[in-house]
């Protein structure tokens, strides 16, 4: 198992993605074909099944070490992890094992079905050989609690690098309820499954922000409008009867989004529709970290489906009774687009996202002043006769933020980052005034390497508490925060939520009296 | 009256008139070693081992210090004291204080195992003895230098195979040095950080073999780092600094580095789990080893280490409150002496 707690020891150490990468590229090259095929089952959440209670190995560790119950939980409350407690406590393994880790996963598999004493006699076994963080990940194996903060994404990606083979097959392959017992890497990862190729989705065509004027843009009638919608851009695709459902990310989300699985039957086979994956209820988008929990989620359950239902806002028509309709003028697709969704009717899943009708500038200034009435980001220009075309083509899509809200609020709580091997405070809980007190509303970061040593040296001399990592601070340092949007939210202390908060600039001429309030910050929720 | 007790000052021999490790200026400090939170500025005189000496006249300057053998006794107003090799670094101490036919022993801070550089351990019979706790739970458990010293040496040979720098923090008088000792040198060149290579030159000057370092100067060319072990206080790990080693790998030796939440919260890339201090089975086995019957706890986990010789060794075991005492792990984990 030392190659994978190397791989474990590399994923845990870091919070930078590339580096994440680059140790899984790395043990894929290096790991059997059996090891690889496991680690790519553990991260994708198929588990062998749980074996023991935590309360069960906490007893049997115990009992072997002789250790009372108040010193346990005195170890506990230092360690914090209770499996990572159990762990550490039992006596180091006398010998070194070169096992795999395919092999101890075959040997949890098979205390399956044994008797507690048998099962307590292997367990006992194993840990007598194995070092603490293979120890520990046996642990974390048995009770049904092995988790590694790696997305598919990333895997995908990873495994995309190692054998060359293009991300978006990757990620079809390793779909459906695939298990490592009955499989091969050969199988799962390089051999082609029969519908791959139908499931593509095409290079999806970007917008670029906005920069200079509106009336740049030249003359009205080339142009279209419509609302910029706050979810994630995606891919429809119907294709031999199948549904399959990509993010701009190329992650396959179709098993995410049971509320589409319908549009397979509804829709006609060689159908691929541009738009976005929107939670939507009572006629109005919700919010977006509502979208992303759900997403999240391992298993869809009825209930978070009616808590967050999710529509597919239509944008974009690209290929249509099985031809690549890319190249038309968006005018022709936008048409076929708005044919199609009169002549299938979808029962809801798929919305037309509208066009803004125009005659001047002027009005689509207005238009963009209302984007956070209508709870978007704010507008979306396409030239009438622009192809689709892959990656980002300057000129022909815009999108045109609404203004950013800002607000300037006091830094009460600093916390390291783990940017580029360096040590500083770059990540701060901001607060605003609730009469003498501080309410924190929201984390941020954004200031340069510059700001970020000068105020590292700061917390450092003014510190009042340490919460682990975190630390509160006297609260004097003023800075503007910008944000895109703003929802009550009755889950946070403060009754809002921001969208994509950051710091555009440190106020060192006011002072923190001169901060803003929670009556100014919630006064931005009457804007929608 | 005890013959040693805790006062705002350090640890005071009532009898001698004279503290051990004392925080505030007195008269007159016995020092078990020269970490900063045991050899403090300020004192009119100042007694230690030989080997302690020049390092703690280094940090401290121009200061009144005398210094003895180990094992040589030194008797003050009629109390007899002496050294005896503690293990943590060079030169590092316990103190034994006979008065009147009782003994007692102040650990200073101590390990057991020898790590071939520090005097080894050696346990002193005594009634009471004063032990340090800061890995006083029993889920810190070390492995033998050895095999810790082998993940070191591999590390950094697979870092030099893949192009990268090494760069390993460990504190400046002590861990830097053992370090030093124990990595395999023909590995590639190492470098250390000017705090280290400054208390190096007094190491070496006093007689003790370290292999070839040279500082990291500004004057070195980024590419003569490639394959390097480059050893540096955890102080200097700011963006400034590590920036000309890149590709580097940072690796972090400390006994802290046994727990995962603290592994993560550092940007390293490598826990080693490698201390300078006792782990709970030595310290448990110096106690054992002393025959002593009352035990006072300073330094740590003191109020759980305690209780556990109380209620489950049956020691008369108290706690020692001390300046350092209420301090949260973390800051001891910034703190030179502690890991
Ligand atoms: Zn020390």
């Amino acid at each position: 198992m030392k190659l994978f707690v190397q791989l474990f020891h590399r994923l845990d150490q870091s919070t930078n993605v590339n580096q994440k990468r680059e140790a899984l590229v790395w043990y894929f090259s290096e790991a059997s074909d059996i090891d690889r095929l496991w680690t790519i089952g553990l991260l994708s959440n198929k588990r062998p099944k749980r074996i023991a209670t935590i309360a069960l190995l906490k007893e049997w560790a115990t009992e072997i070490t002789n250790i009372p119950v108040w010193l346990f939980e005195e170890s506990q409350h230092v360690v914090g992890d209770l499996v990572e407690t159990i762990t550490l406590l039992l006596p180091m393994p006398k010998k070194e094992n070169e096992e795999s880790l395919s092999f101890w996963i075959n040997y949890i598999k098979n205390l399956e079905n044994l008797e507690e004493e048998q099962k307590k006699e292997k367990i006992i076994a194993a840990w007598q050989c194995l070092q603490p963080t293979e120890r520990l990940l046996f642990n974390k194996l048995l009770v049904g609690g092995f988790r590694i903060g790696i997305s598919q994404k990333l895997m995908v990606e990873a495994l995309a690098q190692y054998t060359g083979i293009k991300g978006n097959l990757i990620a079809h392959r390793l779909t459906g309820s695939w298990i490592p017992d009955n499989i091969t890497f050969e199988k799962l990862i390089l051999t082609e499954s029969p519908l791959e190729n139908s499931s593509s989705p095409y290079p999806f065509h970007l917008a670029s922000a906005l920069e200079g004027g509106i009336q740049d843009l030249g003359a009205v009638s080339e142009w279209s409008a419509e609302r910029k919608w706050d979810g994630i851009r995606g891919q429809i695709i119907v294709r031999q009867d199948e549904l399959f459902v990509w993010s701009r990310g190329e992650e396959l989300l179709t098993d995410k989004l049971p509320e589409y699985h319908p549009l397979a039957d509804l829709l006609p086979n060689g159908t691929v529709i541009d738009g976005a994956i929107l939670p939507f209820k009572n006629g109005q988008p919700l919010n977006y970290n509502e979208l992303h929990t759900r997403l999240g989620r391992k298993n869809i359950t009825k209930k978070a489906m009616d808590k967050t239902p999710i529509i597919f806002m239509a944008y974009d028509l690209l290929e249509w009774q099985g031809e690549d309709i890319r190249l038309r003028p968006f005018r022709e697709r936008r048409h076929l687009l708005q044919q199609m969704l009169s002549t299938y009717p979808t029962q809801g899943i798929l919305v037309l996202s509208e066009d803004i009708p125009f005659d001047d500038w002027g009005q689509l200034v207005e238009e963009r002043a209302l984007s956070r009435k209508y709870r978007s980001q704010g507008l979306m220009l396409k030239r009438w006769n622009s192809s689709y075309s892959s990656g980002r083509q300057r000129g022909d899509w815009w999108k045109w933020k609404a203004d950013a809200l800002t607000i300037n609020a006091v830094m009460i709580y600093a916390q390291r980052g783990n940017e580029g091997g360096t040590n500083l405070y770059s990540n701060f809980t901001m607060g605003v005034w609730d009469g003498d007190l501080l309410m924190p509303f929201t984390k941020v970061s954004g200031l340069t390497e510059k700001e970020a040593s000068e105020i590292s040296a700061w917390v450092s001399r003014n510190t009042r508490e340490r919460f682990g990592p975190v630390r509160s601070v006297e609260p004097v340092h003023v800075f503007e925060i910008a944000f895109d949007g703003i929802r009550s939210s009755s889950r946070h202390k403060s009754g809002v939520v921001l969208r994509s908060p950051r710091i555009i600039r440190w106020c060192k001429d006011q002072s923190a009296r001169e901060a803003n309030t929670l009556n100014d910050l919630k006064a931005f929720l009457e804007l929608y | 009256m005890a013959l040693l007790e805790f006062t705002d000052k350090g640890i005071y021999c009532p009898p001698a008139k004279v503290h051990i490790d004392p925080w505030r200026p007195v008269e007159r400090a016995l020092i078990t070693h020269g970490h900063a939170d045991h050899a403090s500025w300020g004192h009119r005189a100042y007694l230690c081992t030989k080997s302690a000496k020049p390092v703690i006249r280094y940090r401290l300057g121009d200061i009144n210090i005398e210094s003895v053998e180990y094992g040589e006794p030194k008797t003050i107003n009629g109390v007899k004291f002496s050294f005896h090799p503690a293990g943590h670094i060079i030169g590092s101490a316990q103190i034994r204080v006979e008065y009147k036919g009782e003994v007692w022993v102040a650990s200073g801070d101590y390990k057991l195992e020898d790590d071939g550089i520090s005097e080894a351990f050696e346990p002193i019979k005594c009634h009471t003895f004063i032990t340090e706790s800061t890995f006083g739970l029993p889920v810190y458990q070390w492995k033998p230098q050895e095999s810790v010293i082998q993940e070191i040496n591999d590390w950094w040979a697979n870092n030099k195979a893949t192009g990268k720098v090494s760069v390993l923090t460990a504190y400046s008088l002590g861990k830097a040095q053992r370090l030093l000792h124990s990595v395999n040198h023909e590995i590639g060149p190492i470098y250390t950080h000017g705090a280290i290579e400054n208390t190096n030159r007094i190491i070496r000057k006093q007689g003790i073999k370290l292999p070839p370092t040279r500082k990291t100067t500004g004057n070195i060319s980024p590419g003569a780092y490639q394959g390097a072990l480059i050893i540096a206080p955890p102080t200097a790990l700011n963006a400034a600094w590590i920036q000309k080693f890149k590709p580097l790998s940072i690796g972090v030796a400390s006994g802290w580095m046994a727990l995962r939440n603290i592994r993560r919260k550092r940007t390293a890339d490598k826990g080693f789990v490698f201390s300078d201090h006792a782990d709970w089975q030595g310290l448990n086995d110096a106690i054992t080893a002393t025959g002593a019957d009352r035990v006072i706890v300073t330094h740590g986990y003191t109020k759980a280490f305690t209780k556990w010789l109380r209620q489950e060794r049956g020691l008369d075991a108290i706690e020692a409150h001390t300046e350092f005492e209420g301090e949260s792990l973390e800051r001891k984990e910034d703190k030179e002496d502690n890991s």
